[in-house]
């Protein structure tokens, strides 16, 4: 890099001096000329000729060569060496820019662990994450990365988990904890038990995902490599028959003038430009989702997204957050502190989710010795005695067995009636809450361009349809077993356009099939869940809804890179191409049109590795 | 059979794709990918005589592209 650097100085100003400088004798800068010439353009003569004689003709270093090497041959000394001190600078640039994004995108992906403290023969040991053993006892310090999966053994302490998830919340890791690889050690010292080889380990699972992503090529890297398969050829053989056929058909033509054009065809003739920058501007666009922990397999997903007009979920642990809380209570006669507190006394003993929901929301120290006497009925509920208190709690069955009068509730989830000394004293409500996202993120997709929003469900109608309901989705199917769900996406997809896309949104736990099946396949909530990441086309690691319009959001952005990049670079150089043939061109114009147009569309490709400003 | 190397000194993404396409040409070879941006090339080929497949692909790299090396990881 520096060696070219600087043969491009000193070519610059070898050039930049003979066009200043007049000799008398002309020659004198000629040789100057053809020295900056030599200097700058040596490596690509080599190369030129060691591939002419391998048959390579296309090669862009052989086609500079007769370019330049032919305006000489007419006399344009300062365009011979113009065309290949830009060409060059273009290259350099080039290969910066390449190198630049690389670096950005395996920076975004600093995850992979450098070494593991492993515990051998009483000594702590600094080995490669390869060489430690599945149950081998490995040690992680303040500031280092956990180094493979494990669970903590010794200790505690916060990880962020910010290269994983994209969000910098600190978890607590503690005795008995499941401590997942690419996490960071805050604070603590903890002693990890190994339950996975690295090559089984999450971030080497999440490095591997990513860095294959690039390989499934998009449909517009395809395009570009079938229109550079054409564009050189077809351009270098209309140079030739520039040069040929006027000079011989139209009488008083010089043959020079034609010669000239010609070869500013040649200089236009590399589909570098697009070539380049259209693989970049994926390449840049999951690296930025990567950032914000999406993960997306492929360029291919990463344009399919752009054009999603059914977006299918699924609803818990999707759209709700797939555990029961307590969404509301109802006290008569007593506060509603009190009847939250009688019935998470006597819930005490029960380990159903409805009982731990209820000590969750209660949130305070239960007093067992408050706890007098409790006895399960069957199919009806709880009877206790708390502190010298007659509790009731439990459905509909229990107060009527009881002939204790009550008011039913209607709302949707399970309902914990609750009676006190024989008298009703409210309810409990229980249900699936929504996630604090799901809503707004309904909202917006409809303004990105989701034509249609759908719910499926295995839960009964009366739930699903009030949940769908207040998500504001379009459409909702509800009792659905798992070949149900099937069936109504491949229904779905016979519905859409031919042209738009289905995605289908699930927590890739049991929902595998219809994840193949749609389109795309996005997975939520895919730290720790390896079966996720290996279904789904798109992972998104924390569970939040929003992180699919962030998707959607930048693969949009992406695609109108791509899409700029194209029509542009194109344009230019068919416009050029016109006027260059028609005489109204420079090779100047054509140098431009080679190196400029790539240096632009390079840029420009940058732009998608940013993903700041996507909300 | 599987197997990947870390691709050094390409120039171009078009000479990638180039190169792509003379290797896909070997015979065992069933598939291969080459990755400009990421500098890596997968390789999949016949179980059996996998060495003498491996030294092919080197040799279609070292016509092709003389300054290129490759390293397997």
């Amino acid at each position: 890099m520096k060696k070219r650097i600087i043969k491009i100085i000193i070519a610059l100003i070898l050039y930049v001096f003979s066009i200043v400088v007049k000799f008398d004798n002309i020659w004198i800068n000629n040789a100057i000329f053809i020295l900056s010439y030599i200097i700058v353009g040596y490596e690509i003569l080599k190369k030129a000729l060691r591939n002419v004689f391998r048959g390579k003709i296309f090669d862009e270093n052989f086609l500079m060569t007769v370019a330049t090497i032919g305006a000489f041959g007419i006399g344009e000394f300062p365009e011979a060496v113009a065309v290949m001190l830009f060409y060059q600078i273009g290259e350099l640039f080039q290969s910066y820019a390449v190198n630049k994004s690389r670096k950005s995108v395996s920076s975004l992906m600093d995850i992979r662990p450098d070494y593991a403290n492993v515990y051998r023969n009483n000594k702590e040991e600094k080995v490669s994450p390869n060489e430690v053993k599945i149950g081998e006892t490995i040690i992680v310090k303040p500031g280092e990365k956990v180094p493979l999966d494990g669970y903590v053994i010794e200790g505690k302490t916060t990880l962020d988990t910010k290269a994983l998830t994209g969000e910098s919340l600190p978890r607590e890791a503690f005795e008995g904890e499941e401590v997942l690889s690419g996490c960071i050690n805050i604070n603590g010292v903890i002693k990890l038990k190994v339950t996975k080889e690295y090559g089984e380990s999450t971030v080497s699972k999440i490095l591997d995902l990513v860095e294959n992503a690039s390989s499934r090529k998009s449909k517009s890297e395809n395009f570009i490599t079938k229109f550079a398969l054409v564009y050189t050829p077809l351009v270098v053989v209309i140079a030739l028959l520039l040069a040929i056929i006027p000079p011989l058909l139209i009488e008083s033509q010089d043959f020079s003038v034609w010669l000239y054009r010609a070869l500013s065809f040649l200089v236009v003739s590399c589909p570098c430009a697009l070539v380049i920058s259209i693989p970049l501007s994926f390449f840049g666009g999951i690296g930025g989702a990567s950032k914000m922990g999406i993960l997306i397999k492929g360029s291919n997903y990463l344009e399919a997204l752009s054009k999603v007009e059914t977006m299918v979920f699924d609803k818990t642990g999707t759209l709700t957050k797939g555990v029961f809380e307590v969404q509301k209570i109802k006290a008569i006669d007593i506060s509603q502190e009190e009847l939250l507190k009688l019935t998470a006394y006597s819930e005490n003993y029960s380990n159903h989710p409805i009982s731990k929901s209820i000590k969750k929301a209660y949130g305070k120290e239960i007093d067992e010795n408050q706890i007098i006497k409790t006895q399960e009925l069957p199919g009806l509920g709880i009877s206790a005695i708390i502190d010298k208190k007659d509790v009731l709690v439990g459905n509909e069955k229990l107060m009527n067995e009881k002939n204790i009068p009550f008011s039913k509730c209607n709302d949707v989830g399970t309902i914990l009636y609750v009676a006190v000394e024989g008298k009703y004293a409210g309810y409990i409500l229980i249900a699936d809450k929504e996630k604090e996202d799901s809503k707004k993120t309904i909202k917006e997709l409809k303004k990105n361009g989701i034509k249609q929003t759908v719910m499926l469900t295995g839960d009964k109608k009366s739930v699903g349809e009030s949940v769908a309901k207040k998500l504001g989705l379009d459409k909702v199917y509800t009792e659905l077993l798992p070949d149900g769900k099937v069936k109504k996406v491949e229904e779905l997809l016979k519905a859409k356009s031919e042209k738009g896309k289905l995605a289908f949104v699930g927590d890739g736990i049991n929902d595998s099939p219809v994840l193949a099946l749609a389109d795309i396949g996005i997975a939520m909530g895919g730290l720790g869940a390896d079966s996720a990441i290996e279904a789904a086309d798109i992972v998104i690691m924390t569970d939040e809804p929003s992180k699919i319009l962030k998707a959607i959001k930048l693969s949009k952005k992406t695609m109108i890179i791509v899409k700029e990049n194209i029509v542009f670079a194109i344009f230019v150089k068919i416009l050029i191409l016109i006027l260059t043939a028609l005489g109204l061109s420079t090779m100047w114009w054509a140098v431009f049109a080679d190196v400029g147009v790539s240096i632009i569309a390079i840029i420009n490709a940058l732009r998608a590795l940013i993903v700041k400003n996507i909300k | 059979m599987n197997s990947k190397f870390r691709i050094n000194g390409l120039d171009c993404a078009n000479c990638a794709s180039e190169l792509e396409r003379a290797i896909r040409k070997i015979d065992g070879v069933i598939s291969v990918n080459i990755n400009f941006l990421t500098q890596k090339m997968d390789i999949e080929y016949a179980e059996n005589n996998k060495e003498e497949i491996i030294e092919k692909v080197k040799k279609v790299i070292k016509r092709q592209e003389p300054d290129v090396t490759i390293e397997k990881i």
